[in-house]
């Protein structure tokens, strides 16, 4: 502990003179160096992951990602991304078709409608929600989701309303659908609670003028609360897109593991992190290994574009705001 | 008025009330949202709490798992050590990082390098577990094999975005006029710092590892590829690869047996009731540190 010597020495001195801009150089030399390993570490992923999944691009290029194969058969090996990349689009979109209509319902009541009794305990509970692993999401979605869904729900979207390709006939309980329903249960409470945090920062001088005006309190949420939090909103929204799509374990328990593109929702299939999830135990040969890491890759990209694009249309809305203030 | 004759539509009165229902329908729309998410919370929980709580008995808390050996009574004391191991050199490494990280962009950092880490960081809360997992496989587990050390990286790479920004926020709320106060009396930079800004943090920095450590607890994508072929028993050396609950959940749900289901769901239960434990903690220390700091600024 030189450091503590230092700082008793120090201090005994009239002026701290040298040996105190010495402890600056030192605290600010290391605090940096920490920050500059942030960036380094994420380029280090960057480049890690983009290095081992080179002999599967210098093999398959870039017609891997929409090629729908995977034959790990020795001799005739083909891997392809193009059915993960299907089911992780399918059961992302899907999800989030579901999640934001709630989620926005969720956050309107607890930030304008909800007596106050009920709002504290139902803000805890969105948030509790949001705090469950993904495999124990994944767990009772296998064991307690799929049997019901199979048995009960399936079959009835399927003889109402089996005219739409998309609810075909059902014969699993491990399928698409049972994955979208799983990724809107892990999701809603991000859109949710993000929203809730937005529409709060509404102006109450806003949302009181127009009460004031005489219209309902919906027409006052689509009038002022919607607008002023709707980039915000985008946001969270993409935010939990973004969750969806790298979510692995939940998804690799439910979707069934199957391989292709088809409209059936109530077919297998398989996401990008699942088809990853569930290769940990890596008996595969090195192609197969670097077309796994060419799936981690694509994911990736994706979510680093995504996060970009969310932290964009925050700011830009920050700098209106504060440009209005 | 009389003239013209109004349809019932567009007759005043009718409108409000059309608009007043409408009102209604979406109001009973909201709350029937919040009760679906109430409800599926609800469900989850319970079906955990049912079919966990008959399972958590002393064998379950205090033996280990012995595969391929249905008739011997198994628990899974070798993954809640392994957790404990994983999670806590996580901690350890995440901690300091964040911490620094987050000192140098409050305290140092010129504006643009402060918004270049922010976002970087931000980056990187958003990448998908299961490719940091592969990331440290790549990184680690290829040349040196599956490890602890392994494992509990990838969890710290997890942290470190929650360590920072919790850390980083704190520090943001720490009044100027304790910066200065220290720098009139004539300490140096470092000494205000470290003796008198950072102590200040301390709670929200708990809270936000607090939170952290409950996020990792559960996470099992990124310790699928670094630390998930573990041998039978109990092992606190991190040089090896160690079982810990949420792999072990999902080895156990993949599984056809139903009493290694009976074992995901008391799995399951404990996890959720550290980080329920751990999330109320979080939210006490948050509550108690704000006060703090806001005293402490007047």
């Amino acid at each position: 502990m030189t450091s503590l010597d230092a700082t008793t020495d120090a201090a005994r001195r009239p002026f701290p003179g040298r040996r105190a801009r010495f402890g600056d150089l030192i605290l600010q030399g290391t605090a940096g160096i920490a920050a500059v390993g942030a960036l380094v570490l994420v380029g280090l992923i960057v480049w890690k992951i983009a290095s081992g999944a080179r002999p599967a691009l210098h093999a398959f290029g870039l017609p891997f990602v929409w090629h729908v194969v995977w034959n790990p058969v020795h001799g005739r090996e083909a891997y392809g991304a193009g059915s993960f990349l299907f089911g992780t689009a399918v059961t992302s979109i899907g999800a989030l078709l579901l999640a934001t209509p709630i989620a926005l319902g969720v956050a309107l009541f607890l930030s304008e409608l909800a007596p106050g009794w009920i709002r504290g305990p139902v803000t805890a509970l969105v948030e509790t929600l949001a705090a469950i692993p993904s495999v124990v999401i994944g767990l009772w979605g296998i064991l307690v989701l799929a049997p019901i869904l199979r048995d009960h729900v399936d079959p009835a979207l399927h003889s109402t309303i089996g005219f739409i390709p998309l609810f075909g006939p059902s014969s699993y309980g491990s399928n698409v659908f049972t994955g979208i329903v799983v990724l809107t249960i892990m999701i809603l409470p991000i859109i949710a609670s993000i929203s809730r945090e937005l529409f709060l920062t509404v102006p109450q001088e806003l949302k009181e003028g127009a009460l004031g005006l005489g219209v309902t309190r919906w027409e006052m949420v689509r009038g002022v609360v919607f607008p002023y939090a709707g980039g915000g909103v985008a946001a969270a929204m993409i935010l939990g897109f973004g969750r969806a799509v790298g979510e692995a374990i939940a998804v690799a328990l439910v979707l069934g593991d199957g391989l292709g593109i088809h409209l059936n929702l109530f077919d297998t299939g398989q996401t990008l992190g699942g088809k990853i999830a569930l290769n940990y135990q890596g008996s595969g040969s090195g192609l197969e290994t670097s077309s796994l890491i060419y799936l981690a890759l694509i994911l990736l990209v994706f979510s680093i574009l995504v996060n970009l694009l969310a932290q964009l249309i925050v700011r830009r809305a920050a700098r209106r705001k504060g440009l209005a203030a | 008025m009389s003239a013209v004759e109004l349809s019932p539509l567009h007759r005043p009165q009718d409108r409000l009330r059309r608009r007043r229902v409408f009102n209604r329908g979406m109001e009973a729309l909201a709350w029937l949202a919040a009760a679906i998410a109430v409800f599926f919370l609800g469900v989850v929980v319970w079906s955990v709490a049912q079919r966990g709580w008959s399972q958590l008995n002393l064998d379950f808390l205090t033996k280990s798992q012995v595969q391929f050996e249905p008739a011997v009574p198994q628990g899974l004391a070798n993954a809640f050590a392994g957790s404990l191991v994983l999670v806590g050199l996580a901690t350890a490494m995440a901690l300091p990082f964040g911490i620094l990280i987050a000192v140098y962009v409050n305290e140092f950092a010129p504006r643009p390098i402060r918004s270049a880490i922010g976002l970087t960081l931000d980056v990187l809360a958003g990448v998908p577990a299961i490719v940091i997992g592969f990331f440290v496989y790549g990184l680690i587990v290829v040349a040196h094999g599956q490890s602890a050390y392994a494992g509990a990286f990838a969890l710290a790479v997890i942290m470190l975005p929650f360590v920072y920004r919790a850390t980083v926020e704190v520090l943001a709320l720490v009044p100027n006029s304790l910066r200065e106060a220290g720098l009139g009396v004539g300490a140096p930079r470092w000494r205000t710092t470290l003796g008198i800004v950072l102590p200040q943090t301390i709670g929200g920095v708990l809270t936000g590892t607090t939170l952290a450590v409950a996020r990792v607890a559960g996470e099992t994508a990124p310790l699928l590829f670094t630390c998930s072929l573990a041998p039978n028993g109990i092992h606190w050396n991190p040089s090896g690869a160690i079982q810990s609950v949420p792999v072990a959940v999902f080895e156990l749900s993949d599984s056809a047996e139903p009493s290694d289901h009976a074992r995901a769901w008391a799995a399951a239960l404990v996890l959720i009731l550290f980080i329920l434990v751990a999330s109320l903690t979080a939210r006490w220390l948050a509550t108690r540190s704000k006060r703090k700091i806001m005293r402490a600024g007047r």
